[in-house]
């Protein structure tokens, strides 16, 4: 009884605690510094969606409109007719980034890793129409991200 | 200075005027730039105990973060509600902001350095301080809206309730000082105890400065106590509706007002201006420096029961300050006086 009151007259929880948070205020920060550091990716990341080539610069994509299928938001849109040499691919190739969900099925259903999504996540724009992605964006972004790009499909490769 | 602006040409009534006005923007832009500095600090200190970075992009460690959202805030519109009382409502926050400069006129900085050197200093303190209750009284009211108005009445309870218990501790500190002029309270601590500068070191006084430290953290209503604008219960109470500079004129004038405790209680408690120990090298460093080291230590404290205190809620913040604090510091009161009346003027001989 006594040592209760004594203890809240001396505010002895009030100085426990301010001890405590004295040691955390030395303590080395816990928060990532984000624009500077970053957190560690998994090969599996769906960021930022690409379109990519064969190492002799043919694009992969050959219309077989499985992702545009298979897409849950009705993101992509898809239409294609056979090339000069007569190979199919596509005439246009657009993803709304807007209505994508990162869901990843486009990926899995391309047979030929055309279609993948990136390690990028970094790609915010000013206005919605900047988010409406062509078929020249997205080879462009396979163009970019290809080494990360084929780096994650090899480090998955095992597990599928 | 004063006198020389008198002597020259500007005459007896204007040379007073102009140096007088000179010495208020001396104190008032250099707080101005403190409270932006000292928001910043308080960010990294909250920040710091919860591990995070705090600001630290706008400048050399963030050092500018301040200055970003004061212009930031100042090229805002802002907006009146319609149903709001415009002229009280764009009145309060101008209110708020004014009494937390007015108060610094009789803050000493150091022998000489005080703007109004009044011998009443703490009674004017107590009414300033207790006119600050108004801005957000009439920002509650004014807004017209719910909870700026719950937060008002709540403001008034607990600013009243807690100016009791910051009387009586300063009953206590002028008896034992014999005067009520603030130059006068920080000479009265020279060798108080011991070889060390301070009230508050004194046994019978320490217990009042802390009843006094935490009564002005209730009087500036920083957090444990922000039953104000508890952001959980009422949005931002009181300054719900305000925006743009009318919210920026708040936010000075709440740091201005901590600042001001700070300065309050380093000055009637630990020193004032005085080095912590009497030793005669210490004097040569300027009063305000020490005065400035002791309000950055309070201001850290404060900032550190910030980080670490939840919110009281609002039957304990009246049981603490009507059924603790109100009888401790009155029975204080009497120890302290009777101590002095029979230790100073020899009542039992």
């Amino acid at each position: 009884m006594i040592g209760h009151w004594l203890k809240s007259f001396l505010l002895w929880e009030f100085v426990k605690a301010h001890w405590l948070t004295l040691k955390y205020f030395f303590k080395p920060k816990a928060t990532i510094n984000y624009p500077y550091e970053k957190n560690p990716q998994s090969p599996r990341f769906r960021g930022e969606h690409a379109l990519r080539r064969y190492p002799n610069g043919e694009e992969r994509c050959i219309a077989c409109k499985l992702c545009e299928a298979v897409c849950p938001a009705l993101a992509i849109t898809i239409e294609a007719e056979p090339r000069e040499d007569g190979s199919r691919r596509t005439t246009r190739y657009d993803i709304d980034m807007v209505k994508c969900i990162y869901c990843g099925l486009c990926q899995e259903a391309c047979p030929v890793d055309a279609i993948v999504e990136g390690p990028n996540m970094e790609f915010s724009v000013e206005n919605r129409e900047e988010l409406i992605y062509d078929k020249a964006k997205l080879l462009d972004n396979g163009d970019r991200w290809e080494r990360a790009l084929a780096a994650n499909i090899a480090a998955d490769a095992p597990y599928r | 200075m004063t006198s020389w602006f008198q002597s020259t040409w500007l005459g007896y009534g204007f040379g007073w005027f102009l140096a007088t006005l000179i010495l208020i923007l001396l104190i008032a832009l250099p707080l101005m730039l403190a409270v932006a500095m000292i928001i910043y600090a308080d960010r990294k200190i909250w920040a710091a105990m919860a591990l995070r970075r705090g600001p630290n992009v706008v400048g050399p460690w963030g050092l500018l973060q301040s200055f970003a959202d004061g212009l930031k805030v100042f090229l805002k519109e802002t907006i009146v509600p319609s149903a709001a009382n415009r002229g009280l409502f764009l009145l309060a926050p101008i209110l708020t902001f004014t009494l937390a400069l007015i108060a610094w006129a009789v803050i000493p900085f150091g022998p000489k350095m005080v703007l109004a050197n009044i011998n009443v200093g703490l009674l004017y303190i107590l009414a300033v301080s207790s006119l600050s209750v108004y801005g957000v009284i009439i920002a509650g009211w004014s807004s017209n809206s719910k909870y700026p108005f719950y937060s008002a009445l709540r403001a008034a309870a607990q600013m009243v309730s807690y100016e009791v218990s910051i009387g009586f501790v300063l009953i206590a500190v002028i008896m034992w000082a014999g005067t009520f002029n603030l130059n006068g309270i920080v000479l009265a601590q020279k060798s108080h105890v011991w070889i060390t500068n301070a009230f508050g070191l004194n046994p019978l006084l320490f217990p009042l400065a802390v009843i006094f430290f935490i009564s002005t953290m209730a009087e500036t209503a920083r957090t444990p106590f922000d039953l104000t604008e508890a952001e959980s219960e009422l949005v931002a109470g009181f300054q719900t509706e305000y925006s743009s500079m009318s919210f920026a004129l708040f936010w000075l004038g709440e740091y201005g007002n901590v600042l001001l405790m700070c300065a309050l209680n380093a000055t009637l408690f630990w020193g004032g201006w005085l080095p912590p120990i009497d030793w005669a090298p210490l004097y040569y460093v300027p009063g305000i420096v020490w005065l400035f080291a002791k309000i950055l230590f309070f201001f850290f404290v404060f900032s550190w029961v910030k980080a670490t205190v939840p919110r009281f809620r609002y039957d304990q913040l009246m049981r603490l300050g009507w059924k603790i604090f109100l009888p401790i510091s009155l029975i204080w009161v009497l120890l302290v006086s009777g101590y002095l009346e029979i230790f100073r003027f020899g009542a039992l001989q």
